[in-house]
């Protein structure tokens, strides 16, 4: 590996770093990073870096927060000239989610996705965020914001988000 | 240039045109379902069903604007989704008849959400396949938010149908009444002939036979019976619509007609 690769790759590692750090607009414990929406981060030949980002629904209101904070994350790093390049294939999916972004999900009361392979298919019992049952109920299809459904549970009467599996 | 050059030239752009002109059919009528479908905001029978019409409007919304740009993109005159959301005439719409039929009750919006939901997972499962790459991601990304609206229009549908006699009535009512716009959803014309032959589109005559028979089973289902005849076939896709079309508009293009340009 070159001196330049090298210095690429540490450029690279310190830019997802940095993403790392970029909430998502409506569930800010995330981080977009842990979204999966996030899908590259390269150094261009015409020595710019090229982020690509993937919007989760067609019509998920946060994606244009979402660059824009971005695109103002990556320029007070110093990285005003970053291209932001959409990534529409492969179609993002849930099983994107990170571990440590289920588990942020988890621990803010919102149940994660279960695998994609499942969205066609009559829902698996989901556990409750805030007391562990598995006596819950799906309420709705649609919850507060398009990635999530509304449920509730028997065991401690509360309602909760999943975030759905698609 | 030779002739032979020129010719292929004029066919590329003749292509490109008629590509402009399917994206923006699937657009359009994206665009006019997810503006209806927002119109039952705040006042749907329960608040789970008004978030529910509420986040297939947002859906079918962001993918008339991934459509759009790309339509005006093939069109290369500078008009970008807004430009073509806001600003075109009625006649210039190209959305399925269907779409822009008003929301009526409650079972009469399940039973166009049903139609439309069955007919877009048939053409967007094809369009997944497209050779024309952009519509592809566009599809695949659409078919995944298409098949949970199906599931939502199908289980009312089967709830409606098979449920009270006040409920299967007005059912019954609405497939009644909607039916004939549906003799268009499958009709091909020039511009979806062209489509499937470059294998950019599919074929609509087999795509036909699949949501005949998933309306079939589902109508089985919700004890309903189809109406025997689809008479007329519409002409939404040609730019030809029902009076409703204008109305819709009319509140939708409102802003920008009266203050041209305002920006958020």
């Amino acid at each position: 590996m070159s001196v330049a690769e090298r210095l690429a790759d540490v450029r690279e590692e310190r830019v997802w770093q940095l993403l790392r750090q970029v909430p998502d607009p409506e569930i800010p414990v995330v981080s977009i990073v842990d979204l999966g929406i996030v899908r590259y981060v390269r150094s261009g030949s015409d020595g710019r870096l090229h982020v690509g980002l993937t919007p989760t629904y067609s019509g998920c209101p946060a994606t244009a927060v979402i660059r824009e904070s971005t695109q103002a994350a990556l320029a007070a790093a110093g990285f005003a000239d970053a291209l932001l390049e959409e990534v529409l294939a492969p179609a993002w999916t849930s099983d994107w989610v990170t571990a440590e972004g289920r588990a942020k999900l988890a621990a803010f009361g919102i149940a994660p996705p279960a695998p994609a392979a499942e969205a066609d298919r009559e829902p698996r019992a989901v556990g409750c965020p805030r007391c562990g049952s598995l006596a819950t109920r799906r309420v709705s299809e649609f919850g507060s914001t398009p990635c999530k459904a509304h449920y509730t549970c028997s065991a401690c009467g509360e309602p909760f988000d999943q975030f759905k599996c698609i | 240039m030779s002739s032979a050059v020129a010719g292929a030239v004029r066919r590329e752009r003749s292509l490109e045109q008629a590509l402009c002109r399917y994206v923006l059919r699937l657009g359009d009528t994206s665009l006019v379902l997810g503006q209806r479908l927002g119109e039952w905001i705040g006042h749907a029978p329960a608040l789970e069903e008004d978030l529910g019409l509420a986040n297939l409007s947002l859906d079918l919304i962001g993918q008339a604007r991934l459509l759009l740009s790309y339509a005006g993109e093939l069109e290369g005159r500078g008009r970008d989704e807004d430009a073509l959301a806001f600003l075109r005439e009625p006649e210039e719409f190209l959305n399925l008849t269907l779409a822009e039929q008003p929301n009526g009750d409650f079972a009469a919006t399940i039973v166009r959400q049903w139609l439309i939901d069955a007919w877009q997972l048939e053409i967007y499962e094809g369009l997944a396949g497209s050779a024309d790459s952009r519509l592809a991601a566009i599809a695949a990304k659409a078919l995944k938010e298409t098949r949970y609206h199906y599931r939502f229009s199908s289980n009312w549908l089967i709830r409606l149908g098979d449920g009270t006699e006040e409920s299967r009535r007005r059912t019954q009512r609405a497939l009644d009444s909607l039916w004939r716009f549906t003799a268009e959803l499958f009709a091909p014309d020039e511009v979806d002939e062209r489509m499937a032959a470059a294998g950019i589109a599919p074929a609509l005559a087999a795509a036909a036979g699949r949501f005949a028979t998933r309306i079939a089973s589902d109508l089985g289902a919700a004890t309903l019976t189809a109406p025997e005849s689809r008479a007329y076939p519409w002409h939404g896709k040609r730019g030809v619509h029902t009076e409703h079309l204008g109305h819709l508009l009319g509140e939708m293009q409102h802003l920008q007609r009266t203050y041209p340009g305002a920006r958020w």
